[in-house]
């Protein structure tokens, strides 16, 4: 909502500077989004007229003008406008003016004296672009300050009004309100009766009651259509950014403005037959003033004749219906549409009008016949004609129910003190009319108001109009009780820093992501989409985190970064049974060198072992790798990641054909978990510390080569021999002594008795034991 | 004999002084102390000598292999000192040299502010929720008190997934989901994801924002103010930092705020907030009578951008390293 100070100020005129005008509305919750003046600051500017012109003796583009300024004697200037000429009326910057820019000073044009300067709009600042000086009406008084002429000394204030204030979306709205908050005294225009010459011979026929609960209008005959709208006018519809069209839209756009009520006048000639308020029928259309073709649907309202629609109901006019410039004779309407049936249709047709803006939010019901007054008498002012009576058909309004305000809970609420008698004045203020009793305000809101329902409602009100910096901050006081806080489970933040330590950099990417990616990055044909992404590459949701970080990947080697290990800890979604699931991951990535470049260790590409350990580190060393395959990895090297025997995620190098096609030239290990499996730890149990030196004995086996390391580990601890406290693996050898297509696996052998020391016997047979084994399951022989 | 003592003593000791290893010194040791040295020599001539001269002669003897002995450790002792400072000196390093090196990982700046913001509202009992991101149109409006067609709801450029699934436009529907299954009393704050129809210089399609909700017997709009206040002092370390509210408008609360921030002599609009609306606490079957609540949103980004002096919002989502390495 934009509009001129000046027009506010002639309704209610608070003894404040426009900054404090503009701090005590944004203050009391109309928040002043913009403050512009209307000229830039200058001065010595006046209404100008030219009494002679003639050629400049030694220039040819140039003219010697004398014009009046209202000072007795005239002023020689020599001007280069074009339209300079006798008898027009135009600013004059007298000598010593400073323009924007610029000062004024007596000069000598190519020999001539002059004595100040004619001036475009653009020289003044009020234009971007003007061409010649800017032409005054004739009857523009000479000598008249020109800031004073156009009312330049004005402010164009932009409110951005919540939703719920649709009572200040007129100027008179503004003003009651900043009346409430000021306490300044509101001046309202007089709004009289027109007296009607001629009857309305228009039937209205509301076959929609509830959703137009009131309707009225008249005739006006006889207007002249094609007059100029007065420039006082076309001066405030500018100012509130609204363009001048014809007089007679102006008018209805200028009550609009003013009261907040939306109006239409039809081409009384368009019309056939009578008026009927209805919804549309299935297949109507109508072309709309900005000559969009509506699909009408049959939720939307529409004001039809017995041809047709003519209008959409509170939201646009119909092209084939509009006044024109030939127009004689109008039908002017003033119609209160409930909030629910406007609201969304416009949007719905690509539209938002300032009718259906006001309307969708809640138009005053009560001042919808004074709108029409109102704007009939403009009319008749302006564009002449002979008023029709008033037709109207008025079902049930809506009505104001009284809200009940307990003082106890308005204390309560705000946590402030405030005084009975500080609480009544602001009802005052606000032109309520509360009924106070038993320590309880009832107050039935006006019409304007559709912001008032609940209890809630009157103790923002009163909070607003106390103002809300005068609550002072107050730390609460409760209960204090400690969070729980589980054993069993690690904080999320446990999973970042352990990422962190091992140098990984956290990225945040965005959850849509291209179709692609999920498609054939992730094999997943199912994805979420959005039905109105913001972009096609940002159109479907992530079941993974892998693109965002290839992407960024990409992104950094771009810029030079020769190697990166990225994270990225967020949700990824899928379809469900029951609607959609999102899982939390944490992903993973590393490209490049293993470690940055350095004198102290040869540069080697990262590898599918090393992320294996940032894995490990992450699942604290219980995950178990199953070799798997996914469209995105290395078929050979890629596998699942299990804990407590369920598959939680991926480990894998990324497939070839994906890196040549992200163009990467070195090796790119990825990994995926989810996280809350990474949470669950088991509040550890005390083990008694062993008294007893350990035992170690090695073992070296041959296997075939495809035999997993895993299989022995998981044979040799599923024997659950009491006295071996751990087996690992600490050499893999190939090569001179092993055949082909086999490996020698070199694992130690802890063992330990809590009792007493063990002996070489026991410790030979346990090796034996697990020998036998080895051989028996996996067809393994020592290797000597 | 003792001037022939003598001499051995100072010609082990001039033997000893001339080694200069540990290998010569053990070899001159043998000279006197060896089967075949000097001394096991003179020992060896006692047998010769008479009972009455034995003890005297043996004495004189052992006294100077205490001498040799003592001349030889003493000579061994340097001889070692002088090899580890030999070792010690060709063991040295130039200690400028770059440490053996390691990738410094780092949280997104968006993580750390997160996190300070949890440990802050933590540290007085507020605990931590979460709830979806696909969230139905339901949570995400209805239980907000936000009908189909309210104008409200053309504000939130809204990302639809189906007719009655949205990408959530704000973390307040989680307050929803906490308070249908938790009695209260109740404190949280919610981190997370948030979604709007909307990218520019200044705005993200993707953005994170922190909900607060505290709901109990007592707790007005002036504690609102209090919390808030504290924690943007804390946060940004700055006592003096002053808190301003404006009545706003949101379908959840009534009354509404929008926060400011005194910052650099002026106001910055950092979130919304208000008293918890009836018709919310009508949703999830909470007595409104009986208890109130506050309820505020803050945009993490924001938040960010002011402690680290960022001035540009799509520097959280480009992910460029050597902007994200500065946080580390």
């Amino acid at each position: 909502m934009q509009f001129s100070e000046i027009w506010l100020r002639e309704y209610v005129n608070p003894a404040m500077d426009s900054e404090q005008l503009g701090h005590a509305l944004t203050m009391a919750g109309l928040e002043v989004e913009a403050m512009d003046a209307v000229a830039s600051a200058f001065s010595h500017v006046v209404v100008a007229e030219v009494l002679t012109a003639e050629k400049h003796p030694d220039a040819d583009r140039l003219q010697v003008l004398t014009v009046d300024v209202g000072s007795g004697a005239p002023l020689q200037i020599v001007c280069g406008a074009s339209n300079a000429r006798v008898g027009l009326k135009a600013p004059c910057a007298m000598v010593g003016a400073a323009l924007p820019g610029f000062n004024i000073k007596q000069a000598k044009v190519r020999g001539v004296e002059s004595f100040g300067m004619m001036c475009s709009a653009k020289e003044l600042g009020l234009a971007e672009e003007s061409s010649g000086l800017l032409e005054l009406p004739a009857d523009a008084v000479t000598g008249t300050d020109i800031r004073d002429y156009l009312q330049l000394n004005d402010q164009l204030f932009t409110l951005k009004l919540t939703p719920n204030r649709s009572d200040c979306l007129s100027i008179v709205g503004i003003a009651r309100d900043v009346a409430a908050i000021t306490g300044a005294v509101l001046q309202l225009p007089t709004i009289d009766q027109v007296t009607a010459v001629a009857s309305t011979s228009v039937n209205i026929a509301v076959r929609e009651a509830d959703a137009c609960p009131y309707y009225s209008g008249r005739s006006i005959r006889g207007v002249n259509a094609a007059v100029d709208t007065p420039i006082w006018m076309q001066r405030r519809l500018e100012r509130s950014g609204i363009r001048s069209i014809t007089a007679i839209v102006d008018i209805t756009n200028y009550v609009l403005l003013e009261l907040g009520q939306p109006l239409h006048a039809f081409d009384a000639a368009k019309l056939q037959g009578d008026i009927e308020v209805r919804y549309a029928k299935q297949g109507e259309a109508l072309t709309l003033l900005n000559q969009q073709q509506a699909t009408l649907q049959q939720d939307m309202l529409v004001i039809a004749d017995t041809h047709g629609p003519l209008a959409l109901a509170g939201i646009m006019g119909g092209l084939d219906s509009a006044v024109s410039l030939e127009t004689r004779d109008i039908f002017l309407e003033s119609a209160y549409f409930a909030p629910g049936v406007i609201a969304g249709k416009a949007r719905r047709l690509g539209l938002s009008t300032d009718s259906s803006y006001r309307f969708e939010r809640g138009v005053d019901f009560g001042s919808t016949r004074q709108a029409l007054e109102r704007a009939t008498a403009l009319i008749l002012e302006i564009c002449g004609g002979e008023p029709g009576d008033i037709v109207e058909v008025k079902a049930t309004l809506p009505t104001r129910k009284p809200v009940t305000l307990r003082y106890e809970r308005l204390l309560s609420v705000l946590g402030i003190p405030l005084e009975r008698s500080e609480v009544s004045a602001i009802f005052a203020r606000l032109g309520f009319v509360a009924r106070e009793s038993d320590g309880s305000y009832e107050i039935t809101p006006p019409s304007y108001r559709f912001d008032i329902e609940i209890e809630e409602d009157l103790i923002e009100e009163v909070a607003r109009l106390h103002g809300y910096e005068h609550i002072p901050a107050i730390a609460p006081q409760a209960t204090l009780a400690m969070l729980p806080a589980s054993g069993g489970e690690l904080n999320r933040a446990w999973v970042r820093d352990a990422l962190v330590a091992g140098g990984y950099q956290e990225i945040v990417s965005y959850s849509f992501v291209d179709a692609s990616w999920e498609r054939d990055l992730l094999g997943n044909d199912d994805a979420i989409v959005l039905k109105n992404p913001i972009a096609s590459n940002m159109s479907v949701m992530r079941s993974g985190l892998w693109g965002g970080l290839l992407q960024t990947l990409v992104y950094n080697l771009n810029r030079k970064q020769a190697r990166a290990k990225l994270f990225e800890i967020g949700s990824a979604y899928k379809k469900a049974e029951s609607g959609y699931g999102e899982t939390m991951r944490v992903s993973g990535l590393a490209y490049g060198a293993a470690q940055p470049e350095q004198w102290a260790a040869e540069e080697r590409d990262v590898d599918f072992y090393d992320v294996k350990a940032q894995v490990d580190a992450l699942t604290q060393g219980r995950a178990v790798y199953q070799a798997a395959t996914h469209p995105a990895l290395h078929p050979g090297q890629s596998a699942h990641v299990l804990l407590d025997g369920k598959v939680i995620g991926w480990l894998g190098k990324l497939h070839p054909k994906w890196q040549q096609h992200y163009q990467l030239p070195r090796s790119t290990v990825v990994f995926e978990c989810d996280l809350t499996p990474l949470l669950a730890v088991k509040v550890p149990r005390y083990r008694e510390v062993p008294k007893f030196p350990p035992v170690r004995r090695d073992i070296a086996v041959v296997v075939n080569e495809s035999t997993p390391v895993q299989a022995l580990l998981d044979s040799m601890n599923e024997a659950e021999n009491t006295l071996v406290s751990e087996i690992a693996l600490f050499d893999i050898y190939r090569g001179k002594g092993v055949p082909e297509n086999k490996k020698s696996l070199a694992f130690l052998v802890l063992m330990q008795d809590t009792q007493k020391t063990l002996t070489d016997a026991e410790a030979d047979a346990v090796m034996s034991n697990l020998l036998v084994l080895l051989k028996t399951k996996h067809g393994a022989e020592l290797r000597n | 004999m003792t001037q022939h003592l003598d001499h051995i003593l100072s010609e082990a000791q001039t033997a000893f002084a001339a080694c200069d290893n540990l290998n010569d010194l053990e070899q001159a040791k043998a000279r006197f102390l060896g089967k075949s040295g000097a001394l096991t020599d003179a020992l060896k001539g006692l047998g010769k000598l008479s009972a009455e001269e034995r003890p005297a002669a043996g004495a004189a003897i052992n006294v100077v292999k205490q001498g040799v002995e003592e001349a030889l450790r003493a000579r061994r002792d340097t001889l070692l000192l002088a090899e580890q400072e030999r070792q010690l000196s060709s063991e040295a390093l130039d200690v400028t040299l770059p440490a053996r090196r390691d990738d410094r990982g780092g949280a997104h700046p968006v993580s750390l502010t997160l996190a300070r913001i949890e440990q802050l509202f933590h540290s007085i009992g507020f605990d931590v929720a979460e709830g979806p991101e696909i969230e139905s149109d339901f949570y995400n409006f209805t239980a907000l008190n936000i009908p189909e067609d309210h104008p409200a709801r053309a504000m939130h450029d809204t990302f639809y997934v189906d007719e009655q699934h949205v990408l959530r436009t704000h973390t307040s529907p989680v307050q929803v989901h906490y308070m249908q299954n938790k009695t209260p009393p109740l404190k949280i704050i919610a981190p997370g994801r948030v979604y709007r129809v909307d990218s520019d210089a200044t705005h993200s399609p993707m953005f994170h924002q922190v909900e607060g909700l505290w709901v109990d017997e007592d707790i007005s709009f002036a504690n609102l103010k209090g919390v808030v206040q504290d924690f943007l002092q804390r946060f940004f370390e700055r006592e003096d930092l002053e808190v301003r509210f404006r009545p706003s408008f949101f379908p959840f609360t009534e009354p509404s705020a929008e926060m400011d921030m005194s910052w650099n002599g002026g106001w910055l609009e950092i979130g919304g907030c208000g008293m918890v609306h009836p018709e919310v606490f009508k949703h999830v079957g909470i007595d409104s009578e009986k208890y109130r609540g506050f309820a505020f949103g803050l945009g993490v980004e924001r938040l960010t951008m002011l402690r680290y002096g960022v001035n540009d919002l799509r520097l959280f989502f480009e992910n460029d390293l050597r902007f994200l390495k500065q946080f580390g």
